[in-house]
C-alpha cells in the first residue's frame, strides 16, 4: 500500500514538474518577445529621429498639399503583396485626412526584378502618369509577379490603357538619374532600418508594430496633435 | 515514510532501485532542451524576423516533433521511448553538423544545398565568436542525443 501511494505521488510530482517547466518556458518566450519588441520600437524611433534627413528626399513622388503638417512616408516595393493590399487603405487614410496629411513614396524594391518595375514608374512619372501607373502595376501584380519575382515581359500588357508612350518608357527607364534614385532610396532604407515592406513613418515615427489599425492610429494621433 | 515523496528523488516505487526515476529525469531534460530550442528557433524567426534557410528548416523538422513526441513517452514513462525519439535527434544532429561545416567553409561549394533563397553560410548571430545558430542547434541535438542514450542505459539496467 505504501508503495502504491508513493507511486501515485511520484507520477503527480512528475506531472507538476512538467507543467511548471512548460509554463516557465512559455513565460520566458512571451516576456522575451515583449522586451524585444519594446527595445526595437525604442531603437527604431531613435534611429528615425537621428536619420530624419534620410527619410525625405527631393526626388520622391508625393501626394497631398505641401503645407500639410502630417507627413506620411511609405517605403514601397511594387512587387510586394502587402504593399498592394495597403495601397487602397493608404488612399482612404489620405482621403479621410484631406489637406492634413501628405504622402511621400520611397522605393524599397527588395523582390527580384522589382527595381525594373520602379524604373517603369519613374519613367511614367516623366509623362505625368506616375500614380495611374502605380495603381495599374499594383492591381495587376499577381500577373507579373508570380512566385515573388517581377517578370518585366508580363508588366507591359498591363499598361496598355493608360495612354502611356511605352516606347518612350523603354528609352527612359534606364536613365542614370533613375539609377541614382533607386540607389539612394535603398541606401536610406538601410540607414533607417527598413528591412520589410511596406514600412511607414508618420512625422518621422515608425509603426509600433505592423498593421493597418496601428498605421491609422499613428496618423490620427499625429493629426490630432498638429491641428 | 523516510523520504519526502514530493521531491523527485524518492525511491522507486516498484522497488527495483532508482533507475527508472532517473531515466525519467534524463528524458525530461531532453524534452526541456527540445522545447527551449523550439521556442528559441521561433523567437529568431517570428520575433526577430530572421528568415530560416533551407538547412535550418530541415533541422526544425527534426527538432519540433520532439516537443510533442517526448511527453508521450514521459506520461506514463515508456522505457522504450528512445526507440522512437532518438532517430529524430540523430537526423537533426547530422543536418546540424553539415550546417556547421558549411558555415566553417569545410564543406565545398558544390554540394551546398542552399544555393538559392536565403544563404545558409551567412550568419546573423555570432555570440562569443563561435556560437552561431547552427552551432546552437548542433549543441542542442548533441545534448538531446546524449540524454536519450543515458535514458536508455538507465532504463534497461
Amino acid at each position: 500500500m505504501k508503495a502504491d501511494v508513493q507511486a501515485i505521488k511520484a507520477v503527480q510530482s512528475r506531472r507538476t514538474v512538467f507543467i511548471i517547466s512548460a509554463i516557465v518556458l512559455l513565460a520566458v518566450f512571451v516576456l522575451g518577445t515583449l522586451v524585444y519588441n519594446r527595445d526595437k520600437l525604442d531603437k527604431g524611433t531613435k534611429v528615425a529621429e537621428q536619420n530624419l534627413a534620410f527619410l525625405v528626399r527631393e526626388h520622391s513622388p508625393r501626394l497631398g498639399p505641401a503645407e500639410a503638417k502630417v507627413h506620411l512616408v511609405e517605403f514601397i516595393d511594387p512587387a510586394c503583396g502587402t504593399c498592394r493590399e495597403f495601397y487602397p487603405l493608404v488612399k482612404d487614410l489620405m482621403k479621410a485626412n484631406r489637406d492634413k496629411v501628405r504622402l511621400s513614396l520611397r522605393y524599397a524594391p527588395f523582390h527580384a526584378g522589382s527595381d525594373n518595375v520602379v524604373r517603369i514608374l519613374e519613367a511614367a512619372r516623366k509623362q505625368d502618369k506616375f500614380w495611374q501607373t502605380l495603381e495599374a502595376v499594383l492591381a495587376s501584380q499577381p500577373y507579373w509577379a508570380p512566385n515573388h519575382k517581377a517578370e518585366l515581359q508580363f508588366v507591359w500588357p498591363q499598361l496598355g490603357n493608360l495612354g502611356l508612350d511605352l516606347e518612350r518608357i523603354k528609352r527612359d527607364m534606364y536613365a542614370p538619374e533613375i539609377d541614382r534614385i533607386i540607389a539612394q532610396d535603398l541606401d536610406d532604407a538601410k540607414a533607417l532600418g527598413v528591412t520589410m515592406t511596406p514600412e511607414f513613418f508618420v512625422n518621422g515615427r515608425p509603426l509600433p508594430d505592423f498593421g493597418y489599425e496601428q498605421l491609422r492610429k499613428l496618423v490620427n494621433d499625429a493629426v490630432a496633435k498638429a491641428y | 515514510m523516510s523520504e519526502n515523496p514530493s521531491t523527485m528523488n524518492i525511491s522507486d516505487p516498484s522497488g527495483q532501485g532508482h533507475s527508472p526515476d532517473s531515466a525519467w529525469t534524463l528524458a525530461f531534460l531532453a524534452w526541456m532542451i527540445a522545447s527551449a530550442s523550439t521556442l528559441g528557433a521561433l523567437f529568431l524567426s517570428q520575433v526577430m524576423g530572421i528568415a530560416p534557410c533551407v538547412l535550418c528548416w530541415y533541422q526544425r523538422i527534426f527538432m519540433f516533433p520532439l516537443v510533442l513526441v517526448l511527453p508521450a513517452g514521459l506520461f506514463p514513462f515508456d522505457a522504450r521511448l528512445v526507440r522512437y525519439v532518438l532517430p529524430l535527434a540523430l537526423g537533426g544532429w547530422v543536418i546540424a553538423m553539415f550546417h556547421v561545416l558549411v558555415v566553417a567553409g569545410i564543406v565545398p561549394e558544390k554540394i551546398r544545398p542552399c544555393a538559392q533563397g536565403i544563404p545558409c553560410k551567412d550568419q546573423v548571430i555570432e555570440w562569443f565568436g563561435f556560437l552561431t545558430i547552427p552551432m546552437l542547434s548542433l549543441i542542442a541535438f548533441s545534448l538531446i542525443g546524449l540524454l536519450l542514450v543515458s535514458t536508455h542505459l538507465k532504463a534497461s539496467k
